[in-house]
């Protein structure tokens, strides 16, 4: 077998070889009897915490099952924003290491996911709201982590395609930024971590949806699938969209609703804008594609959906608030839309924790920023499974706090499943 | 688009009414004729947090907001946003 590492001898060879030699990046393996660990969800998060049971915690009889294709969920249907600039204790040290890891990643998996820190410029239109960012962003750097204040004129240097005309509809007053943040490539998470699992043993099973569990005296011993029964050790969910629908079959009803988000494309110009520029007041967050797409996304449909689709009016909504903000943008063509369904947690914080049926794990609710978190929810939850219990970074991710009280809402507000 | 039948109005686009969420859940009921002042914490956190989020038909609240403004209860298919009936929630003239 030709050495499988991609390298630049073996891009060589590749080329050489009229590119007809290069390997399959993951196996196809028929699910085998029995599992040490079965992880649900063939999405960054499930693929992540496959791949660190392998590396970190010598578990490799472990396999990853998926209902459609690696790649097809939410993980290749995000903004792909990288960032970890949260206000809460908790959720800014778990963030941060998954930004740490992030730094390292595409030399770790071998497979380059093209992460850009190229910053994420969150405007504020007013004083007030300058204030507040920057009372958040010294308790970012108090924890810290990188952040920065920037006025009206280093915004201007920094994004000058925004509206800095003074009959601008959304008047820009200053901004936060955290220069370490920035993008990365979806689909290549996704495939570098099914890519890197795979040559550690993983097996990665696509087109083999959970249909139920198999759970005697309160602890979990296998899954039904649609390619047959899978004895296992442990098991963790990791379906973002799909938690409750999975969780439901093991007894368990969840803090979570189903909601769709969507993004979408204009057609490619030349690049005029290297950086995300978000503004909270008309909840539009704006970057460019390495193929010179401008990127688009908003808020939620507004009601519980699992259809994978959105509606007209959310997507007008994000555009008039895109033009809002950069209005050079109205003479593009919108070239493509499309959705995700979202795990909206009751708090807005993630859900990484073990649940009433012993063995059996959850990893969900991470509303509309999981993509970043992936490499260090895969970290931390496959501490909890080979450990049976949480990581320090996850202990507060439970499901009993929506009973203790200690909810972790970064806004501050009641129970309502639409926040970040 | 969703075109929301509203019992008073008719057909109406989704964006004139506001989402209210499952109108199944349901506080848990205290004893107020002991008069003592018994919570039901774990009913209470469930009442506030717990979800049945189905993937299929959903009875849910909204409110007519740019129109006649009442609460409606609808049942809808959280898939393929088929709706299935509508009418005035309690209070509303409905029950
Ligand atoms: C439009 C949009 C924009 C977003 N923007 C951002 C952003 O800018 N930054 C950010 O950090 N996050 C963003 N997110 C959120 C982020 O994409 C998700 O939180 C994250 O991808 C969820 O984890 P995952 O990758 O494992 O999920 P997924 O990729 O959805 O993986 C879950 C997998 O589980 C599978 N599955 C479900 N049920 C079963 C079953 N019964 N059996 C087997 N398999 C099953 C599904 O097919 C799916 O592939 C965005 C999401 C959307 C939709
Ligand atoms: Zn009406």
């Amino acid at each position: 077998m030709v050495d499988a590492r991609y390298s630049i001898a073996a891009l060589v060879r590749g080329a050489i070889t009229g590119h007809r030699s290069w390997p399959e990046a993951w196996r196809k393996p028929a699910p085998k009897p029995r599992y040490d660990v079965v992880i649900i969800g063939g999405g960054g998060h499930g693929l992540a915490t496959a791949y660190y049971l392998a590396k970190l915690h010598g578990v490799t009889n472990v396999a990853v099952l998926e209902k459609g294709w690696i790649g097809g969920g939410n993980t290749g249907r995000n903004t792909t924003i990288v960032r970890s600039n949260y206000f809460l204790r908790d959720n800014a040290f778990f963030y941060e290491h998954a930004l740490k890891l992030w730094e390292g990643l595409s030399q770790d998996l071998n497979f380059n996911v093209m992460f850009s820190p190229r910053g994420n410029i969150i405007l504020a239109h007013d004083f007030g709201q300058a204030e507040g960012m920057t009372m958040r962003y010294n308790a970012l750097r108090l924890n810290g982590i990188d952040g920065v204040r920037l006025s009206r004129e280093e915004v201007q240097r920094r994004a000058p395609a925004l509206d800095f005309s003074p009959n601008a509809r959304f008047p820009i007053f200053g901004a936060v930024d955290q220069p370490r943040s920035g993008v990365a490539r979806h689909d290549a998470v996704a495939w570098g971590y099914a890519r890197a699992a795979d040559r550690l043993g993983v097996d990665i099973i696509e087109n083999c949806e959970v249909t139920g569990f198999d759970i005697k005296d309160g602890a979990v011993t296998g899954v039904q699938t649609s390619r047959g029964d899978i004895a296992t050790g442990k098991v963790g969910i990791a379906v973002a969209g799909h938690s409750s629908e999975v969780a439901r079959m093991a007894g368990l009803r969840l803090p979570i609703e189903t909601h769709l988000l969507q993004a979408m494309v204009s057609e490619p110009v030349k690049p005029f804008l290297d950086t995300v520029v978000i503004s909270p007041s008309l909840h539009v967050y704006v970057s460019q594609t390495d193929k010179g797409e401008v990127l688009m996304g908003g808020a939620l449909d507004g009601y519980n959906s699992y259809s994978q689709r959105g509606t007209w009016p959310t997507v007008e909504d994000v555009v008039s608030s895109a033009v809002g903000m950069i209005p050079r943008l109205k003479s593009l063509r919108l070239m493509r839309t499309w959705g995700g369904v979202m795990d909206m947690s009751m708090d807005g914080s993630p859900i990484i924790a073990k649940t009433p049926v012993e063995r059996l794990y959850l990893n969900g609710g991470w509303c509309y920023g999981g993509f970043k978190a992936t490499p260090g929810s895969g970290w931390v939850f496959a501490h909890t499974i080979a450990n049976d219990a949480p990581h320090s970074l996850n202990e507060a991710f439970s499901l009993e706090r929506f009973r203790s009280g200690r909810l972790l809402s970064e806004r501050g507000a009641g129970n309502y499943p639409h926040y970040h | 688009m969703l075109l929301i039948p509203c019992p008073v109005c008719g057909e109406r686009p989704e964006d004139e009414f506001g989402f209210g969420g499952d109108a199944t859940v349901q506080p848990p009921v205290t004893d107020s004729a002991s008069g003592q002042a018994e919570v039901d914490i774990d009913g209470f956190a469930d009442y506030l947090y717990l979800r049945e989020n189905p993937k299929g038909r959903h009875t849910e609240l909204w409110v007519h907001r740019y129109g006649c403004r009442r609460w409606l209860v609808v049942e809808r298919d959280t898939v393929t946003h088929e709706l299935y009936s509508s009418r005035l929630a309690a209070g509303e003239g409905g029950e």
